[in-house]
């Protein structure tokens, strides 16, 4: 009974929220603490659910439609907790930015509706319904994207629409074509799409159409999850979207969109060898971090350089998928938990440096460090995190792909990853000491009619917070350990 | 329905799949391309009738009906509403690539289609497989129309045709997903062509047209 709540509360207490703003709207003294108090009852859920599955294993209702096993709820435990500090941050957000009460109603409402389908997700037992998931994601986040209403955010709406639809509909084929394999393995329609029946039946699949699906389903899900070759939204969007919504996007969507590769993956492997999805995953990866590279030595704009930082991120855990061990799998997933916290402090201090800058032009923010100490220390901070300096979790997290690289005979696969990744360490680094440091010149923020509002320590409190996490993952995992095992076993190879 | 009929009566609706796609591909005003894809809707409920009948399954001809209204008449219908809101755009002006071109490529495509089907076909040979690759040349057109065309509404039609062949491969290969999959699918594909309509207007007042060429204030340099 208690896992039956601990399974529907996640997607329950979003839907709530999402509720109360439309039913009430979005005022700065009341309704604006409602999504805060739902996160955190959310993230209460998350821990509840860890523990009943780190002792228990995998709990399930409705027929296996709502699963979750230890892999569930350390997604879960990640989408609660970067949804808490997105949830903190908004009420400072939107009045920074002068919402009206119209568009504020909506960013209430649509931002929880996007937490919800992808605690759907991550708890679906059945891949047809992961899918109608993440494509909700899509539908709810394409008016976020497009909050601002300017040329920019509506060319990054259209185009995060058209491609990621696009992209999860060739995943969807991919699933379709499973289906069939599986109906002609002999599994009935109910269990066809199930992840726990197709992983147990996977070598009874056609491996003929299995890898035309496995493949397609990789693709698409891959595109939404910010791999070449169907990329080309995720700057954009991140860019555009008000800065708790890239957070939200760039540090728990992206990872979601990776754990339905994780799902196949689990099918693929038995039923195909790993071979084949590791020569896929490896491609991906290496042309991702390639790109990612290029692309991040030669911008100008600090919020695309956020973004283009989360695709060599998530070109890092493709590679750790394409390992494929226990350990290669376990760091995989610590490199999910610290990106997302380590970049959502990132792009919430970086709203808050547009706001005071009003360009996202690098050129423009000179001397930060010198004019506004803490926010300049907390972005500095969490590049730092995001770069991999220890104590942040990503530190031990590309520790652990690199070995794991090593002793799985990939080693100038990962040899080539990680140069790559230096290359965009190099760029990154480059541009934020610019910000940072550099040389002062006149102030743009002395041109504007209005003074900005002051960076205070209570708008300061989530970023804090959330560095204050990602350094104590990297230093222990505490109980979660043992969460992390028995997930990184769900998938990886022994 | 003789069973010496069923594979003719599938072969004729599934011709006609095909052929309303290649007709996109071919017409460059939106307003018959939007007519083609309610004739294609109309196809497609056809091929799902067709099987349905042929294996006596009620659900399926519901499924038949259901599938009708929502791809030969509200999806159409709401890339309708968004055209008549600017009949002076009706035109695909400067396709990227041209008529001729396009013709070859569809038909490069349907050869595609045929030999990456045949180990689909081969898992379980029938005549509803045998039509599949018909199914997948219509996803791959689909495909090409999203990525030839310039105007908003030419790609929410490539994308309804993409849709439109993934649906037939579903139901030719498995005859259909578990109910809860396809009415989530369903629904977020009307959802999806409903933000895009909108999103198509707000393009309109912000930008001054559809054109996507229009479309060039991101970029990394």
């Amino acid at each position: 009974m208690t896992s039956i709540l601990l399974l529907l509360a996640p997607i329950g207490l979003p839907l709530a929220a999402a509720l109360v703003y439309a039913v009430r709207g979005w005022h700065a003294r009341t309704t604006a603490w409602v999504g805060v108090a739902t996160t955190v009852l959310l993230a209460g859920d998350a821990v509840g659910l860890a523990a009943t599955v780190t002792t228990g294993g995998p709990v399930q209702t409705g027929g296996g439609l709502i699963r979750a096993d230890a892999l569930s709820a350390w997604m879960l435990l990640g989408i609660a907790t970067v949804a808490l500090l997105a949830c903190w941050a908004s009420p400072a957000y939107l009045a920074t930015d002068h919402t009206s009460t119209r568009r504020a109603r909506w960013y209430g409402i649509l931002l929880h509706l996007f937490i919800a389908a992808m605690a759907t997700a991550v708890l679906a037992g059945n891949l047809g319904v992961l899918w109608v998931a993440i494509e909700a994601t899509t539908i709810v986040t394409a008016f976020l994207v497009g909050h601002h209403r300017t040329r920019p955010a509506l060319e990054a709406a259209w185009k995060y629409v058209v491609i990621c639809s696009a992209a999860i509909v060739i995943a969807f084929l991919g699933l379709v074509l499973l289906y069939y394999a599986a109906r002609h393995a002999g599994l009935d329609g109910q269990q066809a799409l199930d992840w726990a029946a197709l992983t147990g039946h996977a070598h009874q699949l056609d491996p003929a159409v299995t890898r035309i699906a496995v493949g397609l389903a990789v693709i698409g899900f891959g595109a939404k999850a910010g791999l070449i070759p169907l990329h080309a939204w995720l700057p954009d969007a991140h860019s555009q979207a008000p800065a708790p919504v890239s957070a939200l996007m760039s540090g728990v969507l992206l990872p979601v969109a990776f754990y339905a590769v994780l799902r196949v993956k689990a099918v693929a492997d038995p039923a195909l060898g790993a071979g084949y999805l590791r020569i896929l995953l490896v491609i991906l990866a290496l042309a991702t971090l390639a790109l990612a590279a290029l692309l991040l030595i030669g911008q100008h704009d600090y919020k695309r350089m956020l973004a283009y930082s989360s695709m060599e991120h998530m070109g890092l855990i493709a590679l750790a998928a394409a390992i494929g061990t226990r350990l290669a799998i376990a760091a995989l997933l610590l490199q999910m938990a610290g990106h997302g916290l380590a970049k959502t402090v990132a792009f919430l201090s970086s709203g808050h440096i547009l706001h005071r800058h009003v360009s996202s032009k690098i050129v423009d923010v000179r001397a930060l460090a010198g004019r506004m100490p803490l926010l300049a220390g907390l972005f500095g901070l969490a590049i730092a995190a995001l770069l991999g300096f220890p104590p942040a979790a990503i530190f031990a997290s590309e520790l652990g792909i690199a070995r794991a690289g090593a002793t799985a005979g990939l080693t100038w696969v990962t040899a080539a990853g990680f140069i790559l990744a230096l290359a965009a360490f190099a760029a990154i680094i480059t541009h934020t000491g610019r910000m940072l440091l550099g040389p002062p010149h006149a102030p743009t923020t002395e041109d504007r009619s209005d003074p900005p509002a002051a960076f205070t320590i209570a708008t300061a409190m989530p970023l804090i917070a959330g560095l204050l996490g990602v350094a104590a993952l990297g230093i222990t995992l505490g109980p979660a350990a043992g969460l992390l095992q028995s997930a990184a076993s769900i998938v990886g190879a022994p | 329905m003789t069973d010496i009929s069923y594979p003719q009566y599938l072969d004729l609706a599934a011709g006609l799949f095909l052929l309303t796609a290649v007709g996109v591909l071919w017409r460059h005003q939106l307003a018959p391309m939007i007519r083609l894809l309610g004739i294609q809707g109309v196809a497609l409920a056809a091929i799902v009738a067709i099987l349905g009948i042929h294996q006596h399954s009620l659900e399926l001809i519901l499924v038949a009906v259901g599938l009708a209204v929502l791809r030969a008449g509200v999806l159409p219908l709401l890339a309708w509403r968004a055209l008549g809101e600017a009949p002076a755009q009706a035109r695909e002006t400067r396709p990227v690539i041209n008529t001729a071109a396009s013709l070859l490529a569809a038909a490069a495509l349907t050869l595609l289609a045929y030999a990456v089907t045949r180990p689909l076909v081969a898992l379980a040979p029938s005549p509803a497989t045998a039509v599949l690759p018909v199914a997948v040349a219509v996803v791959l057109i689909g495909f090409f129309t999203l990525v030839t065309r310039r105007r908003a509404l030419s790609q929410v039609v490539g994308f309804l045709l993409l849709d439109n062949g993934i649906t037939a491969i579903a139901f030719l290969a498995t005859s259909g997903l578990p109910l809860i999959v396809e009415l989530g699918v369903s629904f977020d594909l009307l959802l999806v062509v409903l933000v895009l309509q909108v999103l198509t207007g707000r393009l309109r007042t912000t930008f001054g047209s559809t054109d996507l060429d229009e479309l060039q204030e991101l970029h990394d340099q």
